[in-house]
């Protein structure tokens, strides 16, 4: 071999070595005796603007508590992120993967943040003794602990949001009972995800006696003319936006291009963040979402996250998004998961908490007022306390309006009314019973409870 | 003969099919004018990603898959750069960014497999694909992005005297019409009079007799990706100041596959006009024909306009196996 050829794989080789170096460096080191959180995440692909903002809250909260207290209760949480690109089977292969890291404790909780990947992996979650924490998304019956043990949809669910929503419009026309006649459309991403709230909305519309039209919109979102062309044509009192990224900004846009008032425009709280209404420029005024748990804005948590993880250098994203809209419910869904794994150490000793033991700790959650003024989320927070029976744990939610710069709360808190949800929920989760042959627990006598 | 009566049907029935909602009573004369123009503007858009398929599939006989992600990769070039510089030179800045990227393609993907099976050359533009959009991804980022052609998106009102209502059109949409129609008479202009265009005419008629005359394959696929590129750029900036600038408007590439198979994959004519049939096709089957799909079949919604894209190329396809405007092949047995 000539020197200039050796001279060549050397450098090859050195290069190799130290980019593998690298990437190690860059993964978190897990060792026996942490507490490991799986980052089902995307950073890529038609769903990135609003999955980034998210990933970032998720993540910089536990850089937080590693930076501030020495992790949770002393045992150092570690986490690893999986990009899924909101695709339903990348999600699959990517719970597969992490579902058995960190032996013998395994994974803490899964956060899939998308519907469609909480479907898939709501038969799996229960054989490998693995809870699914989806904070405002995912199976609206999974409510029902008796039948979904291992599903938290914590903080609302998809019938609670459509519920508030006619809520809030009936209050606008001076009563429920005002809404007979009228007409509202329902604007959905044809997924598991758009299509969840219709049952209700199907209920309530018996009930008042309005109009409910139903138009989907096909992933990803961006062709929408034909939609509003028919809303120009059907002219809604109101309509009901429930989309995810680009399919958001994009409705806005087609209302702006068709005239439709956005003040009659409420979306759901995944259709209520900036990347939905930047983009639409001052087209976007006075549109309106829903926001629940935590608003935008910043509080003692962002401040602690400011200091221990953006001053040094460590921040997931930028400085100026910390405390944006996506960026707060991806910091209150991991704070949720965290205050769970800190309910089990109560029961079960400060060590790693298994999945089993953190399902424990997740179905007896009471995030009250004083422990959301301890952690720092003081007015960011709407109470949390799950059982047994209501794995859910809150049902509340506000409207907010884009003024052209900001968010502001107008209007709320709205509670859905469980009278007419919980004999849906039921339903529903006892059809699922039904088909899968899951026997519902007894909450008085379950030994696991 | 009987391949003439079958389009004859198959175009009698699109035309009954067209002017069903306004016989029938289902729509006023208004909103079926709307309805037709929404889709002819859209079509205008799918023709423009269409046009960059064309394009090379006519010089080299390559199925292009990475378009979509030129489209991308153009697009986020532009809104990047125009974030320090004015628009048209961060457009510039574009073009000469495409021009190295065909570059590219040919010296590190093309060359290499000369004289490989079509299908191989299929596979190689797919791995170009992903490649361009994670690299587009990772240099410029993966948030919306903006392209602010200074065009008022308020819609303005028409024909209020003759129709109820009126008309109501977009300017953004309007100026999209305006630069596919400048783009298709330049590239028309470019292929018919100019020395290269003419070259890029004989590689595309016959490799081998090109080759024999002189002419350099090598260069002459530069130029095509080139091209393509513009077309790209055109179609990303007129994209992305309608969207933002995002991930998604890579998959409206997938728009232009139907269009190509109606309208024939070497013809320019082609994917204009089939642009337009599916453009209009779509728009007036999600809004006229799903409401009855999914009252007949009970659906809980439905969208079908992305599917019946396809079912309208694929009718086409039965009666014209070539595309409307395709080579036909005739194979000596």
């Amino acid at each position: 071999m000539k020197l200039a050829e050796k001279v060549r794989v050397l450098a090859v080789s050195a290069g190799a070595v130290t980019a593998v170096m690298a990437v190690m460096a860059s993964q978190p080191v897990m060792a026996a005796g942490e507490q490991f959180f799986p980052a089902l995440v995307y950073r890529t692909g038609p769903y990135a603007p609003n999955g980034l903002p998210f990933a970032n809250g998720f993540v910089d909260y536990l850089k937080m508590l590693n930076a501030r207290d020495g992790g949770i209760n002393g045992v150092k949480a570690t986490f690893e992120e999986c990009e899924t690109g909101y695709a339903t089977d990348r999600g699959v292969e990517c719970y597969e993967r992490l579902k058995g890291k960190n032996p013998p404790y395994g994974a803490t909780v899964f956060q899939p943040l998308s519907t469609g990947i909480t479907f898939a992996l709501t038969d799996k979650a229960p054989k490998d003794k693995v809870s699914i924490v989806s904070a405002g998304y995912g199976r609206a019956d999974s409510v029902d602990g008796k039948v979904f043990k291992w599903n938290f949809p914590l903080g609302g669910t998809y019938w609670d949001a459509a519920d508030i929503l006619v809520q809030h419009v009936g209050k606008l026309q001076g009563g429920l009972d005002k809404l007979k006649g009228k007409k509202i459309a329902l604007v959905y991403h044809d997924s598991p995800y758009g299509k969840e709230p219709i049952p209700l909305l199907q209920e309530r519309s018996k009930m008042h006696g309005f109009d409910l039209l139903l138009l989907p919109v096909t992933h990803p979102g961006v062709e929408q003319k034909a939609t509003w062309l028919q809303i120009r044509q059907q002219r809604p009192d109101y309509v009901f936006l429930w989309g995810w990224g680009v399919m958001n900004s994009t409705a806005i846009k087609e209302a702006v291009a068709t005239g439709y008032p956005r003040e009659k425009m409420y979306g759901v709280w995944w259709s209520g963040a900036e990347p939905d209404v930047i983009p639409a420029g001052d087209g976007a005024k006075g549109y309106n979402a829903l926001v629940f748990l935590a608003p935008p804005g910043q509080g003692q948590v962002h401040k602690d996250i400011l200091k221990y993880v953006y001053d040094k250098g460590q921040g997931s994203g930028k400085r100026e998004d910390v405390g944006e809209v996506l960026y707060n419910r991806g910091m209150v869904s991991m704070m949720m998961a965290v205050e769970a794994v800190k309910r089990a150490q109560s029961k079960y000793g400060k060590k790693p908490m298994t999945g089993a033991q953190v399902r424990w700790g997740l179905e007896n959650l009471a995030i009250d007022a004083a422990t959301i003024k301890k952690i720092g989320f003081e007015g960011f927070m709407q109470p949390v306390s799950t059982s047994c029976a209501d794995h859910g744990g809150a049902n509340s939610g506000s409207v907010q309006a884009w003024d052209g710069k900001k968010w502001h709360v107008t209007a709320g808190p709205y509670h859905s009314d469980l009278q007419i949800i919980r004999p849906i929920i039921r339903a529903s989760a006892a059809k699922y019973a039904g088909e899968k042959h899951v026997p519902p627990r007894d909450c008085a006598t379950d030994a696991s409870n | 003969m009987k391949k003439n009566r079958n389009l004859m049907i198959l175009f009698a029935v699109l035309l009954a099919g067209l002017i069903a909602p306004l016989v029938t009573g289902a729509s006023g004369a208004g909103f079926w004018v709307e309805v037709l123009l929404g889709g002819l503007m859209a079509g205008v858009l799918y023709s423009l990603v269409a046009l960059g398929f064309v394009l090379i599939f006519k010089a080299s006989g390559v199925f292009n898959f990475a378009q979509g992600a030129m489209v991308l990769f153009a697009a986020l070039s532009v809104a990047r750069m125009a974030e320090k510089m004015p628009l048209w030179a961060a457009m510039l800045m574009a073009v000469a960014i495409m021009v190295v990227l065909a570059f590219v393609i040919e010296r590190l993907v093309l060359r290499p497999l000369v004289n490989q099976d079509p299908v191989v050359l299929l596979m190689a533009t797919l791995g170009v694909t992903y490649f361009i959009d994670g690299f587009g991804q990772t240099v410029w980022g993966s948030d919306i992005y903006e392209i602010d052609l200074g065009i008022a998106r308020e819609p303005v009102m028409i024909l209020q005297s003759v129709f109820d209502g009126g008309i109501l059109i977009n300017k953004d949409d309007v100026a999209a019409t305006a630069a596919a129609a400048l783009l298709v008479i330049l590239l028309a202009l470019f292929f018919q009079k100019t020395k290269t265009g003419r070259a890029l005419r004989a590689v595309a008629d016959d490799h081998l007799a090109a080759q024999s005359i002189g002419i350099p394959l090598n260069r002459i696929w530069v130029i095509v990706w080139s091209l393509a590129g513009v077309v790209a750029l055109v179609a990303g900036v007129v994209w992305g100041a309608k969207l933002g600038v995002q991930f998604s408007i890579s998959q409206v590439a997938l728009k232009a596959l139907p269009v190509v198979i109606l309208g024939g994959f070497t013809s320019i004519p082609g994917a204009i006009i089939g642009g337009l049939i599916i453009g209009v096709g779509e728009k007036m089957a999600e809004v006229f024909l799903a409401p009855i799909a999914v009252k007949a079949f009970d659906l809980a919604g439905g969208g079908i306009e992305n599917w019946f894209a396809y079912v309208l190329a694929l009718l086409f396809l039965l009666v014209l196996p070539e595309g409307l405007f395709g080579e036909k092949h005739i194979d000596r047995v």
